[in-house]
């Protein structure tokens, strides 16, 4: 009876306490925001060379400001889906991060600046002389209403056709820069029995990425521009014949596709059994980190078809969230980041490129000097399939219908589930 | 403590204040002290958040910036109009069927087959068991590649001719247009349901073994005076016997088949023309993906009527037999 008693008395008092320390802890100094003071970096940079690159940023930042407390909040997988899972939980506690990884574009502007969450960063530009530094393009797909709302810190292309050097070389082939010369290509390929193109669409997205290439491709960058802002309907002609020549392109892939993501897709390429993927330049980084391949020896790259001179963009940026208690430190880690030093500390580890333009090309490779200049030359447009060029709720309602469409193959259903997505836009 | 409450009863003399004595003695108060926390965590985190859940489901909430203005059936109706969502209801339907009913079978027959005292039944025991312990993210990996088109068993498999698309497979056998999907059998969602199945057979074996361990001697003995086969035994007297364990799997395998996520989110997500999505992983992705927070709330409440139909009458049920 009185052992039960005490047993009883410690479990009070250790509940007790435990509730005592995590809310003493809470207002360690005084602040009415919860959390540390430490300077909380929140991305999903988990994989080889990004979680590299984003080391290198911090050790940039911790030589500089010894005094301020970082710490690394990288949540793991999907390509970003479980981190944006937490985040939004945390932004709708009102718990955010010092600063986490966006990308730019609707998923800033439409996502958490009309939701109110952000803070502007105008002034820190003005302080750091950035807004001749970043190509305008860019600083717009940070901004709304003139406010400047993140800091890029890199640029991924999407619009790469990646394929390898030995089949085509073998085959006689060119590179295709026209649909016309892609079909003629694949064709071939196909009487040979070698999979045409790769695509890897367990995950979704990865089709809608092969789709919104194409829309590039056939539209320009212009016209594809307004179909996020509405000038354009998704049932114009131009729209119709990009979706003809996706349903035709789907007749050359890999039958089991919807077993592999986009990392099996492009090992499809690299060992020979597909001749052509097309995917963003993170998958140089699969080529050669993780499967050890040479540019330019054992695979090549060209922009997709007809797509020469524009530039599908993906850029990640930090931002300032509302609500946060250390804001003047958050600054002091987006100055780095968005210098010269910090972003030629990150980009050449991730195998990205830097978004401003005066980085030190010397520091990267042959992928890497070409893309910066094309990068400078060409027109931006931005990605559907990676949140920039509309809202997460669009997109994944395009996802749904892409991946009906692959199986279905119904264009016309096609086009009607995306006009009827599309009345979510404004 | 009791003679304490005792003397107390003694010395009043009304019995409405007896009463009252006895609701507030010292030991009911620790009872409920103990009690309380747990009960107010659960009103809060459970029944509170249920009726969250659903008031969201009912509001106009699909978008980052919360908004819980009235939208009535709005989410509802669009879900039911969905062809996602309609092929969620159909895969979750079929997979339902073909897993509990797989279960009943395998469970049974390897129950019967362990309680004939044969050697190393223990170990028999515990290699049937063993699949329970693993999470389910686990067996999906496992199975997915192992039921991966281009690897795996078709690897065998292709050598007797028998290759199978497994769940890639984007047919529906037995296919009817039935709204704005094709209903049927989805050919991708066997191969789910194989891994499902090897992972959960343990638990109704081990189920069904007690249930026959629990049935005396005696009734075998009375059957085999009368003439019966072991056969028939089993047919007509031992199996009869098992209904109320095989209730009891229904109940458990229903409430896991019917929410399950995990293992389809590791295995094959929602697949080809959504051939192995549930309503779990649509949920997910409404939610946290595309911030449908309405619709999300709408999936969640479908699926707790939907566990509620099996969960309620097994409730009212065991409640009235334990009365009597």
């Amino acid at each position: 009876m009185k052992k039960s008693i005490w047993v009883s008395i410690v479990l009070i008092c250790s509940l007790v306490l435990s509730a005592c320390s995590s809310s003493s802890s809470g207002n360690g100094d005084g602040g009415d925001k919860k959390g540390s003071d430490k300077l909380e970096i929140f991305s999903w940079w988990t994989g080889a060379g990004e979680e590299d690159g984003l080391k290198a940023l911090i050790k940039l930042f911790e030589d500089k400001y010894p005094d301020v407390p970082i710490e690394n909040a990288a949540v793991a997988g999907g390509a970003g889906t479980n981190a944006k899972a937490v985040l939004a939980s945390r932004m709708q506690g009102n718990d955010p991060p010092a600063t986490f990884q966006v990308h730019g574009g609707a998923e800033l502007n439409e996502g958490w600046v009309a939701a109110d969450k952000m803070e502007t960063l105008n002034d820190l530009y003005e302080k750091e002389g950035w807004n001749d530094k970043f190509p305008k393009d860019l600083i717009d797909m940070v901004s709304k209403d003139g406010n400047i709302y993140s800091v890029p810190v890199n640029i991924h292309r999407g619009n790469v056709l990646w394929y390898n050097k030995k089949i085509f070389e073998e085959n006689g082939l060119e590179a295709p820069t026209t649909f016309d010369a892609f079909f003629e290509a694949a064709e071939k390929l196909k009487a040979k029995g070698i999979t045409p193109l790769a695509l890897g669409d367990k995950e979704p997205w990865t089709a809608t990425h092969l789709f919104e290439t194409v829309l590039l491709g056939k539209l320009g960058t212009e016209d594809y521009g307004k179909l996020w802002t509405g000038e354009l309907s998704f049932d114009d002609a131009k729209v119709k014949d990009a979706v003809d020549t996706f349903k035709k392109m789907l007749g050359y892939i890999n039958e089991d596709h919807s077993s592999r993501n986009w990392q099996d897709a492009s090992q499809l390429v690299a060992n020979g059994e597909a001749a052509m993927n097309v995917m963003g330049d993170w998958a140089k980084g699969y080529f050669v980190n993780d499967l050890k391949l040479k540019v330019n020896e054992d695979f090549g790259y060209v922009p997709t078809p007809e797509t020469e001179g524009q530039f599908m963009v993906i850029t990640d940026t930090f931002g300032l969230p509302k609500g946060v208690s250390n804001a003047d430190d958050v600054k002091k880690f987006l100055a780095v980041l968005g210098s010269v030093e910090g972003q030629d500390a990150f980009n050449p580890l991730k195998g990205s490129i830097p978004a401003r333009i005066d980085a030190d090309v010397s520091k990267y490779d042959q992928y890497g000097k070409d893309t910066i200049e094309d990068f400078k030359e060409a027109k931006l447009a931005a990605s559907l399939a990676h949140g920039s060029a509309a809202s997460e709720g669009f997109l994944t309602k395009v996802n749904q219908a892409v991946n009906i469409f692959v199986t279905q193959k119904d264009a016309k259903q096609f086009v009607d589930s995306l006009k009827s997505a599309a009345s979510e836009l404004k | 403590m009791e003679p304490v409450i005792v003397k107390n009863t003694k010395t009043v003399k009304s019995p409405v204040k007896t009463m009252k004595k006895r609701m507030l003695s010292s030991d009911q108060l620790l009872a409920i002290g103990f009690l309380l926390p747990s009960l107010l965590l659960i009103a809060v985190f459970v029944y509170g958040f249920i009726s969250w859940t659903g008031y969201v489901s009912l509001s106009n909430w699909n978008s980052l910036v919360p908004d819980f203005s009235f939208a009535g059936l709005k989410n509802y109706d669009f879900l039911f109009s969905d062809f996602r969502f309609q092929a969620d209801l159909r895969n979750t339907a079929v997979f339902t069927v073909l897993f509990i009913g797989a279960i009943i079978i395998f469970g049974q027959f390897l129950a019967v087959l362990l309680d004939q005292k044969i050697r190393a039944e223990s170990l028999f025991r515990n290699i049937f068991f063993f699949p329970m312990a693993l999470s389910f993210v686990v067996t999906g990996v496992v199975w997915q590649w192992l039921l991966n088109p281009s690897t795996g068993v078709n690897l065998f498999l292709s050598k007797i001719g028998l290759e199978s698309m497994w769940y890639t497979d984007t047919n529906i056998l037995a296919g009817f247009k039935w709204g704005k999907i094709e209903f049927g059998v989805p050919v991708a969602i066997t191969a789910v349901v194989i891994a499902a199945v090897w992972q959960m057979t343990g638990f109704a074996v081990a189920m069904y073994l007690a249930g026959l361990r629990g049935i005396p001697d005696e009734v075998r003995e009375a059957a085999r005076m009368d003439g019966a086969t072991e056969f028939q035994i089993y047919r007509k007297v031992i199996i009869p016997l098992l209904r109320p364990i095989t209730v009891s799997v229904v109940i458990i395998m229903a409430h896991i088949s019917l929410k399950i996520f995990d293992l389809i989110y590791a295995m094959t997500g929602p697949g080809a023309n959504f051939v192995t999505d549930v309503p779990g992983v649509y949920m997910f992705e409404a939610t946290f993906r595309g911030n449908y927070y309405a619709n999300g709330a709408a999936i969640a409440v479908i699926m707790l009527l939907s566990v509620a139909v099996f969960i309620v009458p097994y409730l009212i049920f065991s409640r009235r037999k334990a009365e009597s």
